[in-house]
């Protein structure tokens, strides 16, 4: 349905971005792979080296395992009570900590499980000792499901609540117990997911670095993404992080190759117009389970947003914004922020056009298949080579050249776009297209082209997807510390590094106060995003 | 209390749909239950098999109060117009539910699914996935749980509305056939003047949540001025 022109502005803005994309993190792997390879050769197998892989697995194993064995029961009983007061209430604070900056939730999580938190200053006063502790292993376990089991529980909710309502009419018809309910309509429904619930799950957990800088014990608690870290950053040691970063780039490759071979949970679709009716559940017993099932989900969930909030509210905001440091921070961030998301929204637009204007071909020569493919994967190309990895091979460019600060900014903002590009792209694909379904025939028919085709058709129906994946990136920029954090000075601070900073030095009060700050506002931004979504969705 | 159906005062409140029926549904014949959409029929429909419950009135099925009983417990088998198999179980075992919902199977039992499947015409179906079968087969498969039930009544919530007008017409054969071998209680919820035709013996019309009219089938065809071979439109 497009003219030829069309077409070709589309697949060469799709080219554009897919050559800048191969450009930047085809410098940074191959900065690594020349980088004195020797010696990042000879470091690759080391005890250390082994240790911190090993770590990164367990950690990441364990948080998954945990992380999916308790959200399974917490989506069963959301599922099976459809309709009580508040519910709608826990849904939103299954979806917060998706858009709650990393630091942000480990400082409530210190807030509540750390040696001065609420949990433990109950324990001490039962007359234990120090019983909890948040640092090591228990602690990245605690954060990780923390983040993760709201994830899981959507997701997994998701896949319940699109089952055919009849499935629950027949089960009741048929008189199945719960049991038997269990086993023939809701676990069969969740196999298919599972698997690919807990492959994104345990991306996640190996890939995490915030977290685990923050709550990780030293080099018994350290994943790959923070070694590179401390060996680029403390101890200046090129071979070692490039080391790390190949086996790093091993694991997300491996794992992203093991997730696309799970096979994809079908997308059953709920019969129109009927409402699912839930019979079963219904004896005291049942009721009593899920009820503690939800409640030690909302208490673990909101007792560190509780606690980042409480805390944020002692410190003086007052004197904390209108200081220099964080008028600076919140300026920088800010301006990267925007640069970012609108470098990844137009990137995702550029892809996503691209790829309709290949599809819309009659018959798309090998060439041109290749071509959407490759788009399709360039988006997702930094889930396998993660930030620190770029901004290694970048830090390692740019040392030739002098000064590396004078990049930071640029980079941090490249580094942030490419973290949100598939997120974009995931936003906007279906928007794109659903639209591209329902008007493209019509606009052709009725000879609707160029400027007034985008005024008249495309801009009203794309204002609210594009807003939502702007201000996902921004959310996602403004709360990552993962790209600051190799290049994070006195001239280069954003909100995340200065909140870490007065961490480190021990101005938790401050810290408190700024972690809220930024807290809300990458809240207000993913709230924001999501606000109308549904009602676009259904229209 | 007579067999059949009643439905003795029954009042329910959907949101802010008002629904009332008083009326008794005859043993042993086949009603289609007729209206526009949102009249009120799978509402009916629904308070017959359990999957709503009245605020008042009580509700008797072949005798026996079972106003406030559980789906289950009550001697109905229900076929929908879609989804009645679950998508990820085989052929066997969406049948073999209708007989153990643990599926703890004896011999006999395997037998007597295997024989309601070969008189659906799916003797050979047992093993496949409801994904590779068509439209037709699927609700014949959904008939062999019914047949297997052997409960009294049979409700069909639009059962063929999804199906081409061959299949339509295979399987209203069938379930006349069916009905014939099992005299069991069939209400079915119905758009299609011509099914009507074929297949039912009375007619409930239903209006705005109540039952404007209960007649039977010649009288409800009489009403419309096109002979019924020249009806092809819905209701």
């Amino acid at each position: 349905m497009l003219t030829t022109a069309e077409r070709r502005r589309g697949i060469g803005a799709g080219l554009t971005v897919l050559a800048t994309v191969i450009v930047f993190v085809g410098t940074a792997v191959a900065t690594l792979l020349a980088w004195d390879g020797d010696q990042s050769a000879s470091r690759l197998f080391t005890a250390y080296t082994w240790s911190i892989l090993r770590f990164t697995l367990w950690q990441a194993a364990l948080s998954t395992l945990l992380s999916v064995a308790f959200a399974i029961p917490v989506a069963l009983a959301l599922a099976r009570r459809p309709r009580f007061a508040g519910r709608a209430w826990v849904l939103r604070l299954m979806a917060l900590p998706m858009g709650l900056p990393a630091l942000v939730g480990a400082l409530g999580l210190l807030g509540v499980w750390g040696r001065q938190g609420i949990l433990n200053g109950w324990l001490t006063t039962a007359g234990l000792e120090q019983p909890v502790s948040v640092y090591g292993l228990s602690g990245i376990l605690l954060a990780h499901t923390f983040f993760n089991i709201p994830l899981a529980v959507r997701l997994l909710l998701a896949v319940l609540e699109r089952l055919p309502a009849e499935y629950w009419l027949l089960s009741a018809s048929l008189g199945m117990k719960p049991l038997s309910i269990f086993r023939f309509v809701e676990w069969p429904a969740l196999a298919r997911i599972v698997p690919g619930v807990a492959g994104l799950i345990f991306m996640l957990c190996a890939t995490s670095f915030t977290l685990v800088l923050v709550l990780g014990g030293g080099p018994a608690a350290t994943t790959l993404e923070v070694a590179i870290y401390q060996a680029l950053r403390f101890d200046f040691d090129p071979p070692r992080a490039i080391a790390l970063a190949f086996l790093q780039i091993t694991v997300t490759a491996t794992v992203i190759g093991l997730i696309a071979l799970l096979p994809a949970a079908t997308d059953t679709v709920r019969t129109a117009g009927r409402k699912a009716l839930r019979l079963d559940g219904r004896s005291a017993a049942s009721r009593l389970w899920d009820g503690l099932i939800i409640a030690i989900a909302v208490i673990f969930v909101a007792s560190p947003l509780l606690s980042v909030l409480i805390a944020g509210l002692r410190a003086d905001l007052l004197k904390l914004v209108t200081g220099p440091r964080f008028i600076q921070a919140a300026t920088t961030s800010l301006v990267i922020a925007v640069v970012a998301a609108v470098i990844a929204v137009s990137a995702s637009l550029a892809i996503v056009t691209a790829r309709q204007a290949i599809s819309d071909r009659r018959d798309p020569d090998l060439a041109a298949r290749l071509l959407s493919t490759s788009l399709a994967g360039t988006s997702s190309l930094v889930l396998v080579v993660p930030p620190i990895i770029l901004g290694t091979g970048w830090f390692l460019v740019l040392r030739q050249f002098g000064n590396v600060a004078a990049f930071a900014p640029y980079l941090v903002a490249f580094i942030n776009a490419m973290m949100a590009l598939p997120f974009a792209v995931r936003v906007l694909e279906p928007a794109l297209n659903d639209h591209r379904h329902q008007t493209a025939r019509l606009a052709a028919a009725l000879g609707i082209a160029g400027p007034a085709k985008w005024r008249l058709i495309d801009l009203p129906i794309l204002t609210r997807p594009t807003l939502t994946a702007l201000s996902f990136a921004m959310a996602l920029s403004l709360g990552d510390l993962g790209a600051v954090a190799l290049f994070g000075s006195s001239d280069l601070v954003t909100l995340p590094w200065l909140v870490y900073s007065t961490l480190s030095s021990y101005r938790t009060n401050d810290a408190d106060g700024l972690a809220l700050i930024l807290g809300m506002v990458c809240l207000a931004l993913t709230i924001l995003g999501t606000s109308g979504r549904k009602e676009h969705e259904n229209a | 209390m007579r067999d059949g159906i009643v439905l003795d005062k029954v009042a329910l409140k959907l949101g802010t749909a008002d629904f009332d029926f008083d009326c008794h549904i005859e043993a042993g014949v086949i009603t289609a239950i007729a209206g526009s959409s949102g009249a009120g029929k799978s509402t009916l429909l629904n308070l017959i098999a359990g999957f709503e419950r009245p605020q008042s009135g009580r509700i008797f099925i072949a005798g026996t109060e079972q106003t406030a009983s559980h789906p289950s417990e009550r001697p109905v088998s229900v076929v929908f117009q879609d989804h009645n198999l679950f998508a990820h179980l085989d052929i066997f075992t969406n049948v073999a539910l209708g007989m153990s919902p643990s599926m703890r199977l004896s011999s006999q039992d395997r037998d007597r699914v295997e024989n309601a499947l070969s008189r659906v015409g799916l003797a050979s179906f047992g093993k496949r996935m409801p994904g590779s079968l068509s439209g037709g087969e699927k609700q014949r498969a959904a008939f062999a749980r019914a047949l297997l039930r052997n409960k009294p009544v049979l409700l069909l919530d639009e059962p063929f509305a999804s199906l081409d007008t061959d299949l339509r017409l295979q399987m209203s054969a069938l379930l006349l056939d069916l009905h014939t071998e099992t005299a069991n209680t069939v209400v079915m919820i119905t758009h299609d003047r011509e099914e009507i035709a074929r297949i039912a013996d009375r007619i409930l019309h239903v209006e705005k949540g109540q039952i404007a009219t209960d007649e039977a089938k010649a009288d409800y065809l009489s009403r419309f001025a096109a002979p019924v071979s020249a009806l092809s439109g819905t209701v």
